[in-house]
């Protein structure tokens, strides 16, 4: 009986030690040398995979990293300065100046300004309503509000305004990656330069229909008049194909053609109250400063939706 | 014996409303809008300006490319616009309107009333004939026809004439057997010369015993065409499940019907072939099916092509007041139209008007995994399996359960008893990976051609 039991553990114990040998020279000689900053990066790096940076995941993006001998145009667009500028360290390199950016959603098109001119009874997905139609309003270029952009987010950054049933992006938590821009199959969300104090202007119309069709489309929409482009002082906006656009790169924020848009289709957002009213057009001094306070009231009850939400 | 293809169908109610309601000629409109996009492929070419006075049947745009087809003058009168107008869709597409004086002809179409029974062409000639006089696919797929008949001598086996009209509803292809027979084994006898076989089978639903008993009755005086009367089910009018069905071939996944050596060709084509061969006459018409329980008078129109789709309807009695939607083609596979303004273009197969209670879909709940989607599907897919993948953008996986098989047609969505889209899911699917097998089947070849250079 205890003889069984002592061969059983010395037979046991010789093939333990028998393999245990053969994997350590297995080991050696199969040994995958890696940079220990991949992982040291990657610990970094937010962990979301959103791809926003190009790479295949945060792994891919710190194994290119740790390759690559000038790290100026890669960067996690999730991840702060700091965050940045610790990678840069761990590489010995010099992190590249990031300008913070943000994803803005161009349309206007809420339940009032536009009009249902359908049913839609389809699977509630924006790819798959697009592929079978234009849209339930009269607009073919606007949000379809059923949320492929939420699906999309990696961050919970954006959320459906069940009021307007247009996306609202949470300015906290976007990373600018850029998912929900590759998600849209209508291209209406855009990523700008957020802007100094976050204060941004941009567009919020791509409808490229003609004025009048797209004025009986949207209440909100750019008919493309082009007062705004005759407006700017610094060459910012272009009109081209019935729409206007901001170049947020020669935007200076003089909020000029968000007063003058006959449709108020140009968003503004985080300006402090407008203190003088617009020098053409005179106006009772308290008028403006409600119009000013109107959007920025709008975006933090928003934002407070969501929150309750949450 | 009844024959029907192999795997999954479905037995959707027929409906077929306006059976037996004789084919009647719609009056020309005032003005009619021809859209330059009626076919698979690039967008023909236009080839009149504005301001042009052209006849009908006068070639009015010209196919660009190999994959296009030419568009004709439906009626006589003055090109007035040449503009975007919004399709069936919402999106917006290209069109010739004309503003309609008269009907003057196009002085090479024979309008003589007899039938012309000698095919004096070679098959080039018949087929280059075919390219010439616009004619695509008047099944509802609209790919040109030409193409499906460049086949090497030899090649083809046999042909199979779909005379299914497997589609709830639609009686438009019924009504064309049972009065213009000759004219079809005439046209069908052209399409055997064109593919140089001696063997065509002509596949007909046994619902409809009047066009199988007409067709075999005048099949007898013309060699090598016989009738085949199939068992109901959908959908047997799919090329691969007509195949099937008549002849006991399976086309293997992402085959053509071609390498089974068949070529399969509609009805309605088989009809425009002989006017366009015999007659020298265009597509600038085609029987449309005008059918729904809201209508008044559900009925079938020979209609001009560019005639707005509100006129068609208002021919049958007046537009109803509570419709739900409006659906061009049959019920299963075609699709809701976003207005009435869009015109009657060479697919349109049929127009179907549906009850406000019919058009609505039920409640979507969670799948129970009851596997009838995959009894049901006659690719022998896994509907559930895939929609879902599809859903999670997983387009690898996708592919690997032969998404890229899907025929659309619909059973999976129509036995779900949980009212699953599944086709919805499936269709965007399929989109996308046939995208992403076209973008690597180039960047292969464009691999290819460089190795050889180099």
């Amino acid at each position: 009986m205890i003889n069984t039991i002592l061969i059983t553990v010395a037979v046991l114990a010789a093939i333990g030690l028998a393999a245990a040998i053969i994997l350590y020279f297995v080991s050696q000689k199969f040994k995958v040398v890696e940079d220990p900053r991949i992982g040291e990066i990657e610990s970094l790096l937010p962990g979301a995979n959103c791809g926003g940076c190009g790479f295949p995941g945060c792994r891919g993006l710190a194994e290119a990293l740790t390759k690559a001998d000038d790290i100026s145009g890669m960067g996690c667009p999730g991840s702060s300065a700091e965050v940045m500028a610790q990678i840069a360290k761990i590489l010995g390199k010099e992190a590249s100046a990031k300008v913070p950016q943000i994803a803005v959603v161009r349309c206007k098109g809420t339940c009032q300004n536009r009009q249902k001119t359908l049913e839609y009874d389809g699977a509630k997905s924006c790819a798959i309503a697009s592929a079978n139609f234009a849209g339930d309003t009269g607009c073919s270029f606007g949000c379809l509000g059923y949320g492929d952009c939420v699906t999309a987010c990696r961050f919970d950054a954006i959320q459906i305004d069940s009021a307007t049933g247009l996306p609202v992006v949470d300015e906290a938590k976007c990373t600018s990656c850029g998912a929900c821009v590759r998600a849209c199959p209508k291209q209406v969300i855009e990523i700008r330069n957020k802007g100094p104090r976050n204060m941004r202007v941009w567009v919020s119309c791509i409808n490229k229909d003609k004025g009048a069709v797209a004025r009986k489309a949207c209440t909100a929409a750019c008919i493309g008049c082009g007062k705004c482009a005759k407006e700017c002082a610094f060459g910012a906006i272009t009109v081209e194909n019935n729409v206007a656009y901001i170049d947020f790169t020669k935007c200076k924020l003089c909020r000029k053609c968000v007063a003058d848009c006959p449709t108020k289709a140009i968003s503004e957002i985080n300006f402090p109250p407008r203190k003088e009213p617009a020098a053409e057009v005179p106006k009772p001094e308290t008028k403006p400063e409600v119009k000013a306070e109107a959007p920025k009231e709008a975006a933090q009850d928003k934002t407070e939706q969501i929150k309750e939400q949450k | 014996m009844l024959k029907t293809f192999s795997i999954g169908g479905i037995h959707p109610a027929e409906n077929k409303l306006s059976a037996g309601t004789a084919i009647q000629r719609l009056p020309i409109p005032s003005e009619v809008m021809i859209p330059l996009s009626q076919h698979i492929g690039a967008p023909a070419q236009p080839i009149v300006a504005v301001g042009d006075t052209v006849l009908t049947g006068q070639l009015i745009a010209q196919a660009n490319g190999f994959v296009s087809a030419n568009v004709h003058s439906s009626v006589s009168g003055k090109v007035t616009k040449i503009e975007e107008y919004t399709d069936g869709n919402g999106y917006k597409k290209t069109a010739i309107v004309i503003a309609v004086d008269g009907d003057e002809w196009d002085p090479s179409v024979d309008r003589s009333p007899g039938i012309k029974r000698d095919i004096s062409l070679t098959p080039e000639e018949i087929v280059n004939k075919i390219g010439e006089m616009g004619i695509v696919g008047m099944g509802g797929a609209t790919f040109p026809a030409k193409v499906k008949l460049s086949v090497k001598p030899g090649q083809c086996q046999v042909l199979i004439i779909n005379g299914v009209e497997c589609e709830p509803y639609l009686t438009a292809d019924h009504q064309l057997m049972v009065e213009k027979g000759d004219e079809i084994l005439i046209g069908i006898k052209v399409l055997m010369k064109a593919l140089q076989v001696d063997k065509a089978i002509i596949g007909i639903e046994n619902n409809k015993r009047d066009a199988i008993d007409h067709l075999s009755k005048l099949a007898a005086s013309y060699p090598g065409i016989s009738v085949q009367a199939l068992k109901l089910k959908y959908p047997q009018g799919g090329e691969k499940q007509l195949i099937d069905a008549c002849t006991g071939r399976q086309v293997a996944s992402g085959a053509l019907p071609i390498s089974v050596g068949a070529v399969v060709q509609n009805i309605g084509t088989a009809y425009a072939i002989y006017e366009a061969v015999q007659k020298n006459k265009p597509l600038i018409e085609r029987v449309v099916c005008v059918t729904g329980k809201p209508l008044q008078r559900p009925s079938n129109f020979i209609v001009r092509i560019g005639t707005p789709i509100r006129t068609v309807i208002e021919a049958t009695g007046g537009i109803p007041a509570d419709y739900g939607k409006v659906i061009g083609g049959g019920p299963m596979m075609g699709r809701a139209l976003t207005n009435l303004e869009v015109p009657v273009i060479k697919g349109t197969s049929g127009i179907l008007l549906m009850s406000k209670a019919e058009s609505k879909r039920g409640e979507v709940s969670n799948c129970i995994r009851c596997a009838k989607c995959v009894s049901a599907c006659p690719m022998g897919l896994e509907p559930y399996l895939i929609s879902r993948l599809s859903e999670k953008l997983m387009w690898d996986e996708c592919e690997v359960n032969k998404i890229a098989d899907c025929i659309e047609c619909g059973s999976c969505n129509y036995t779900c008893p949980s009212n699953r889209p599944l086709l919805d899911y499936i269709r965007m699917g399929k989109a996308k990976v046939m995208g992403i097998m076209r973008a690597r089947a180039a960047a292969a070849k464009a691999a290819a051609e460089s190795a050889q250079k180099q």
